[in-house]
This record gives structure tokens, sequence and C-alpha cells, in this order.
């Protein structure tokens, strides 16, 4: 950090003067100087922010000029860093791509600068009600959804032609592959840390369970929270995941799951998964089919977590003006879709997964043409679905402490005892959101 | 002091004082008022995020911290460290420092290379270690077996993050010894040798006396270098799996969770602790503090 803060101001001086040394050399009298304000866009590494913040800046006309910082790539490193600055109340902040799960916390703290009047409506135009809600915090609105995401369950069209329903009916499908010799693993997040927080989520919310009261004040953790820990115990010791399970992350499922001599049948994982099995293993990749989570109870849909960013513009930035200008354009209809067929990123406004246009500037690797909706998604319809009825995490300013502690309790998978940990996670997270508990 | 004061004693005694105030003040604003400041944030509850809360608490946050569990881990994982480090340390030292004092050719060379791994910066070298174990990549990770992750598991990690700490501090408590050995007397070897003492003899009646302020002050600098470690599983493992020290505890606590009353509550709990430790050691050992030495016993 201390890099970062002495590095910056020595190369906007620098950077400044030579620009408009340049200027003032190459253009004729009256082109005027189009730098403008320099906002700074703080954003976890993404292949498309780049050609988005390029595309804003062309649209602002030399209003403002958006400068990307990429943050560290692990989310722990990104609210690390932000909040460390925040905190010290540091200027060079103006627009934060925010994890949905940061919102309440740096609203609660004082960090984000609330969006209203006009700048809320355009905000909100059009976007989905989960994605939507991951943004605001005790009914105002702290940041602008630019992405969404959703887990989804990934299986092989080869080895079960029908997905399984439920979490029983995958384990019964993976035991008959199993005893048949077939690939039969099914592969999860269950390593230490917010991605095993993720999958217990889901559960909890399939098996109509809730973890923390509404306005996160209160921890409930009531019979769906505990059906959800003997869910996730039956699965981590029925034979049936990889050995590896407390150790993997999302990247180690999907690479488990497209190496040659893969045993698994099933992932569940965000829809990366899709680009990331194409990349490495075209050839299963054909066969990969998704749709939305298993089901808890029968008859009932599965729920899974939503992800995704949200812009948030800092209240200490110097120039909320242009800021929220800038943020706006990052998150409109035209950059989300750019993001969506360029980086994969599903988008948190509706229209766009109708929107049948290509767009030409981007192309989809080996097959010809500009990637649509249609190719970049061909899962759109499954992803739209489990959003509309996506699981979310609880919302609370404290719920890093919680992740934290609730990532520490469920680990490993294996060893949860449902009335036991059920006792553990009730003591430890009543602490947690108190803040006044100690994290590990 | 039995002289009496002249003018000119006491203008310049003035004058002494003078010149030190400049520095008395740059180590009061930067030593001792962070101490203060600690101090007065461990009696109070503030958590940035929730600055609407603050408040004074007495007590209460070093109530919270040594009846947490987590804080007790953390201890436990820091004696560990402290514990095995050390005697390795110092065992590892003599052998290094004797070999520095006895080699006959090339005596420059040979201390140079066993002071290298102490010239590396702490985190580089942690990170090569974590290449080094890293499942998949590391030429060290499949010493336990295929499809292992040393890394990932309680005991592995801890035995990882202690060699790559003696590693790095054993070099330096080899100069520290090797000091002591320069003090053992060699007519005194010499008589016991004449006396028909054994090599074994000499060495642990004769030589290993001499350096007893020796061993002292290398028992102090590595049981609290050891005490602070941080970078070393800062890197290695981010204290996952029960593997972090009470400074691991006190940063994910300050930087993660934001919570600066009880993390400062953990630093003067480390403070003292520290405090502790150098008291106990220097009674037990009978080290005398830099610049006691006159004093005598």
């Amino acid at each position: 950090m201390g890099l970062r803060a002495r590095r910056r101001p020595g190369a906007r001086t620098g950077a400044v003067p030579a620009a408009l040394l340049l200027a003032a050399t190459l253009l004729p009298a009256g082109c005027g100087t189009a730098t403008g304000e320099e906002i700074t866009l703080y954003h976890p590494p993404a292949r498309h922010i780049q050609a988005l913040a390029e595309a804003c800046n062309e649209r602002a006309n030399g209003r403002y000029r958006i400068v990307v910082r990429t943050l560290p790539r692990d989310a722990e490193g990104q609210r690390e860093q932000l909040v460390r600055r925040l905190a010290a109340q540091d200027t060079g902040l103006d627009i934060l791509g925010l994890d949905v799960t940061w919102v309440p916390e740096f609203a609660e703290a004082g960090w984000l600068a609330e969006w209203v009047g006009r700048h809320r409506a355009e905000a909100e135009r059009g976007v989905l009600a989960l994605p939507l809600s991951s943004a605001r915090w005790q009914g105002k609105l702290y940041a602008a959804p630019a992405s969404t995401n959703v887990q989804l369950l990934f299986y092989d069209r080869t080895l079960t032609p029908r997905p399984p329903r439920t979490f029983d009916e995958m384990i019964a499908m993976s035991r008959e592959l199993k005893a048949a010799g077939k690939p039969y693993q099914i592969l999860l997040t269950g390593a230490q840390y917010e991605g095993l927080v993720v999958q217990y989520t889901s559960l909890v919310a399939a098996a109509g369970g809730r973890i923390l009261s509404d306005g996160g004040e209160r921890v409930v953790l009531d019979a769906g929270a505990v059906r959800g820990l003997a869910i996730l115990q039956r699965l981590a010791t029925s034979r049936v995941t990889s050995p590896g399970l407390a150790r993997a992350q999302e990247g180690d499922v999907y690479r488990a799951f497209a190496a040659a001599e893969s045993d698994a049948a099933f992932q569940l994982n965000w829809p990366l998964a899709l680009a990331a099995t194409r990349d490495l293993n075209p050839e299963r990749a054909a066969n990969l089919a998704a749709t939305t989570y298993p089901g808890v109870r029968p008859g009932r849909q599965g729920k899974s977590t939503i992800g995704g960013v949200n812009l948030g513009v800092s209240a200490y930035s110097g120039k909320p003006r242009r800021a929220f200008e800038a943020a706006k354009c990052l998150r409109s209809a035209q950059s989300q879709k750019l993001a969506a067929l360029c980086g994969g990123a599903p988008p948190a406004i509706e229209a766009i997964y109708r929107d049948p246009a290509p767009l030409d500037s981007c192309q989809g690797g080996d097959r010809s043409g500009p990637l649509s909706m249609a190719t970049a998604f061909p899962m759109a319809e499954v992803i739209l679905r489990a959003i509309r009825d996506a699981a979310v995490r609880p919302a609370t300013p404290a719920y890093q402490n919680l992740s934290t502690v609730m990532a520490k309790v469920l680990s490993p998978p294996g060893d949860i005892d449902p009335p036991a940990t059920a006792r553990r996670l009730r003591e430890e997270l009543t602490k947690a959101i108190a803040s006044r508990g100690i994290l590990p | 002091m039995s002289e009496p004061v002249t003018p000119a004693a006491k203008a310049e005694r003035k004058l002494a004082l003078l010149l030190c105030a400049p520095a008395l003040l740059v180590m009061i604003a930067v030593a001792a008022w962070p101490i203060i400041h600690a101090v007065v944030l461990s009696l109070q509850r503030y958590d940035l995020r929730f600055p609407g809360e603050r408040e004074f608490v007495g007590l209460g946050n070093y109530a919270a911290v040594l009846s947490n569990g987590f804080w007790w881990t953390a201890v436990g994982v820091t004696v560990v460290i402290i514990g095995v480090s050390v005697a390795l340390e110092l065992m590892l030292g003599l052998v290094l420092a004797l070999m520095m004092h006895r080699s006959l050719v090339g005596r420059g060379v040979v201390r140079t290379v066993l002071l290298i791994p102490y010239g590396i910066v702490t985190v580089v070298a942690a990170y090569s270690w974590l290449f080094a174990w890293s499942a998949d990549t590391g030429y060290l990770s499949r010493l336990f077996g295929p499809e292992t992750a040393p890394l990932s598991e309680w005991g592995p990690s801890l035995v990882i993050i202690i060699i790559a700490e003696v590693w790095k501090a054993a070099p330096f408590v080899a100069l520290l010894l090797m000091g002591g050995l320069a003090l053992v007397p060699a007519d005194m070897l010499q008589m016991a040798a004449m006396d028909g003492a054994t090599r074994w003899q000499r060495f642990s009646w004769v030589t290993l006396p001499a350096m007893k302020p020796a061993i002292g002050v290398a028992c102090v600098f590595s049981t609290l270098n050891a005490f602070r470690i941080f970078d070393t599983i800062f890197v290695l493992t981010r204290g996952a799996n029960d593997t972090g020290s009470v400074a691991v505890l006190t940063y994910n606590n300050l930087f993660r969770g934001l919570n600066l009353g009880i993390a400062s509550t953990m630093s003067v709990l480390i403070f003292l602790a520290a405090a502790l430790i150098v008291l106990v050691l220097l009674k037990v050992l009978g080290v005398a503090a830099p610049g006691d030495e006159d004093r005598g016993r």
C-alpha cells in the first residue's frame, strides 16, 4: 500500500505536465485539452475492465478520464487494501469495485457516498432484484450493480443425460456411476474460505432456513440451517467427492473437472467453469451442461448464492460529481453488455440477456465472428432463472467476521456434527456479528 | 558524585541535556506515544466499521481476549515455535560458530557463506520456501508422498515454518556465539588438555562455561526473534489451520477485522509478554544488559 501511495502522486505529477506538453505541441490551437478530471477506479482483476474504462472515457468527451487500478486477485486482499485506505480517509480513491458482501460494512462505516435522486434512479433501472438488494443497506442505495453471478450445477451429458433434482438424488447418481466404474465425483469448493460459506449459504436457503435475521442483527440458525449442515456433512463423508475437498477452491474444482483422467461427474461452480473447461479440455466442454442447483426438499427448487461486482463511490473522493458520472457509465447497459461478451461477467441488467445483437469488439476465440449473448452465454436462460430465485449471503456490516468464523467452524466439512456444529456456529456467530468476538 | 559541582560542570551538564533533547523528543514521538496510544485504545470498544459505537469499556477487551480460544491457540503456536526454534538455533548456531572459529582455510568465504541466509529479506526467503513446498509445483512438496499439500495441514505447516525460521536465524546466533568463543581463554584449554581432559570434557567444562554470557545473549535475541514471528507465517499459511502466531492474530483482527480495541489489547499483551521474557531470561541466565558490564556482580 505504501508503495502504491508513494508512487501515485509522482506518476500523476509526471504524467500531467507531459501530456499537456504533448498536447501543446501536437494539437493546433483551439482544440483545448481533453484530459479531463482523473477518476480512479479500483477494481478486481478482469479481462474487460480496461476496454470498459476506455469506452467510457471516449463517451465522456474530456469531462473525466477513468484510470484503472487493479486490486489483488483474492477477495481478501482486495478488501484489505480498500479498507486500509478508506479507514485512513484516502482521497485518492474515487470508484470502488466492491464484492456483493461488502456494501453493508462499507456503508455503515461511512466510506460510501449514497446514490440519490437521478443517480439512484439510473443505477436501479432494469436491474435484477437480488443483485440490486446487494447494493442496498438500510433502505438506501450505496452502489450500482455492474455485474452479477450465480453458481450452477455443471454435469456431463454423456454420464447423466438428466441432471439430478436434489442433493440426495445427486449422491445416489454418483454412487451408481462409481459402482459402474465411471467418473462419479461431485466437486465443490470445500476449502476453509469464502467458497465454503457460499456453498453452505446455498444449502441453507434451499432448505428454507436462515442464518441471520433480516436486518442482520440477530443469529437465527434455524432448523433449515441445521439441515444445511447435515447435507454438507453427508456430501463430504459419502465418498462421492474428491479426496481434496477440504483444500478445493473454484480453480481446483474446474481444473479437476477438466483434467484428462477426471473422475468427476458433477461440479458446483460459477459460470466461468464453462469457459475454463473450453480452454482446458474442449472435448469435455462439448458434453458439459449446466442447470440450476439441486434442491434439498423434494419438489422444491434448489437455490444458489449470488456474487458479482457493485460500483461504489468513495465518501472521501474529491470529485464526487464526475465519479458518479463515470460510475454510471461503467454500469450502463452498454458497458454491462461489453463486460458480458468480452469478459464473461453475467450482466445485472435483465434486458441484456435477451439482447440478440452481437458486439463487433468481442471476438470468440476459435469460433469465427463476433460474440453475442447466445454464443457467449449458452446457458443464459439457466443463469437468469437461477438469479431470479437465488440465495444471498447474510447482509451485515460484520460480514467479514461472520464469514471468517463460519469458514473456520465448517472446516473440514467431513468433521461436521450437525447439532454440535450448529451450537458452536450459533455461539461464535453471535459474537462475530457484534464484532466483539475475536477473529481467528 | 561527592565532588562539589563547579559552575562549569553545571553548564556542561545543561548543554548535554540540551543536546540530548531532540533525540529524546523523537524517541517519545515514535516509541513512547504509540505505546501509550495503544494502551488507551485497548480500553475502548473501537471498531472502525461501527464508529458510532465507540465507548470506554475498561478491561473488557482484556477479558474478551484472555477468555478466547483463538488467542490461546495462537499463544500455544507461538510457544511451540519459540521452544523448538530456539533450541535448534542454539544447537545449529554453536556448530556453525565452531566451524567459523576453527576453519583454517578460506575463513572469510566460510563465514560469508554461512551468513547468507541471514542477509536475505525474510519475505523473499519465505516465498522461496512457499514455492518449494507448494503442491504440484514445489521441488520439496513430494517429500511426504505424492498428492500431499504439506502447507494445508497443521503439523507439516508448523514444521516448515520452524525450518524457515531456523534457517534464517541460526547464522545470527552463530555470529553471537562466535564472539563468545573468542573469549574462551586458550591457556585454560591447554591446561585442561595437559591434565588429561578429553575433547568433550574440555568443551563442556571449559568452553561452554566461558561462553555463558554469549549464550545468554543469543538466547534472549533468538527468543524475542521467534516471539515476534510474523512475515514467515503470513507468507506461508496466512495463519490458516491454526498456524497463526499472536502477531498474525493481531494483524488479522486489526487489518481484516478493523477492530482497533481488540487488536490494541493484543498488542499490549504482546508487549507485556516480551518484557516478561526479557526479564526472566536476564534473571535466569544472569545476562548483563548492554551497558551493565561495569557494575559487575
